[in-house]
């Protein structure tokens, strides 16, 4: 009875703190991530997550479009949407609130990846990406 | 023992700011200042979801038939995918169609209306009547100049467009 009380309990808070996304951290999301993708931590690639970031692809009016297109060649400074509106930087070193809600993080790596890429991000990209961003000084 | 009661304080402490936090008042309406001012108006979703890639656009800017069509498109919305989950999109379309410029909320989207033909439903605000005769005086190389970009970009001219401030006083068109 009891040991089913603390279950319930820890699921409730776990759910509570997914939805405040204060539990996740880059480290955490590597992790998640190297999981799904079936491989260890260790065999996610900080040069892949570069090469992911740098590489122009053909967007859906043919023009080049990349990741770095809207955050900027470095992830440490300031970036701008299409509108003009600023991005704040994307490697945690310059914006610790990067990669600290896993619901967030999925979120914009399925948009942003449909519009760059033409298809979704696999977990080993996702994994390599958030690598290389953590490692950004 | 001491964690298990600790952990059902901290469960029923979350509980209740959970149970406060959905019990905020969303999009309520309190007056359009004059006419200018745009109502101010909070819901937590519509400006989470939809301030990202530039200001969150007054819900009085375009009628109900034109948030239906555009929230009925997120994921191919002006060549960028601003997908949601279905509950998050459904609470943002209701709050829009509340507020729209044929919800009868404020005098500016009475004005907006004079210019709508409502069969059209225009997906752009920048695109109806009302938005191209109040800015008649625009010319297009201010347009495109690099630090407006789009006439999307409202913040760009109104310093207090965030605030649904869109007065004379507050417009500086940047060089
Ligand atoms: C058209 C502009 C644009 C492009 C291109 C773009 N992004 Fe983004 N990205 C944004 C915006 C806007 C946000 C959300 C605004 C914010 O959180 O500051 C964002 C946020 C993110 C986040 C959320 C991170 C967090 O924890 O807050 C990730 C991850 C991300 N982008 C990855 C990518 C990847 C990967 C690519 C390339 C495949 C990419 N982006 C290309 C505009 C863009
Ligand atoms: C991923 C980025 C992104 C997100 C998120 C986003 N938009 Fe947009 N939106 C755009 C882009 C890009 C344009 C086209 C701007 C341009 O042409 O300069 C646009 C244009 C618009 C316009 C037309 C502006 C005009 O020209 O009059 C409206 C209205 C609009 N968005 C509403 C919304 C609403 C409502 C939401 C939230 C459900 C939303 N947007 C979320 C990127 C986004
Ligand atoms: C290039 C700069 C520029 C941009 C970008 C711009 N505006 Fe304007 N706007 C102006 C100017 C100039 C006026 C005319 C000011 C005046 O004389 O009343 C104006 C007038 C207005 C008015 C009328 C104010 C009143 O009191 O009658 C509204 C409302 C407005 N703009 C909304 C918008 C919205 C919404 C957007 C974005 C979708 C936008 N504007 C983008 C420059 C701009």
């Amino acid at each position: 009875m009891i040991k089913h009380m603390v279950c319930s309990g820890l699921a409730i808070l776990g759910m509570a703190s997914a939805m405040a996304g204060a539990a996740d951290s880059p480290a955490s999301l590597m992790a998640q991530y190297a999981q799904q993708a079936g491989v260890p931590v260790s065999a996610l690639a900080a040069p892949r997550g570069a090469a992911l970031y740098r590489t122009e692809h053909a967007g859906r009016n043919g023009q080049a479009v990349s990741c770095a297109g809207c955050h900027t060649a470095n992830p440490t400074q300031v970036g701008r949407t299409r509108v003009g509106k600023r991005i704040e930087p994307l490697a945690p070193a310059a914006n610790p609130q990067r990669f600290t809600d896993a619901a967030k993080v999925e979120k914009w790596f399925r948009r942003n990846c449909q519009d760059v890429l033409q298809r979704e991000c696999s977990a080993q990209e996702k994994g390599d990406f958030i690598a290389w961003l953590s490692q950004v000084k | 023992m001491n964690y298990l009661l600790r952990g059902i304080g901290v469960v029923a402490a979350v509980g209740a700011v959970s149970v406060l936090a959905f019990s905020l008042p969303s999009g309520d309406a309190r007056g359009d200042g004059g006419g200018h001012a745009l109502p101010k108006l909070t819901h937590k979703n519509w400006q989470q979801e939809c301030a990202s890639c530039h200001i969150a656009y007054a819900p009085a800017f375009l009628p109900k038939a034109s948030w239906r069509r555009l929230m009925g498109g997120l994921d191919q919305h002006f060549g960028e995918n601003a997908s949601l989950d279905p509950a998050t999109q459904a609470d943002i379309l209701r709050f829009l169609e509340a507020n729209a410029a044929d919800s009868g909320n404020s005098r500016m989207g009475g004005r907006v209306m004079q210019g709508v033909n409502l069969n059209e439903a225009p997906l752009r605000i920048t695109e109806t009547r009302w938005f191209v005769r109040k800015h008649d005086e625009v010319s297009r190389a201010t347009w495109s100049r690099k630090s407006i970009g789009s006439a999307a970009n409202c913040a760009a001219c109104h310093r207090q467009a965030e605030q649904g401030v869109f007065d004379e006083d507050t417009v500086r068109i940047p060089k």
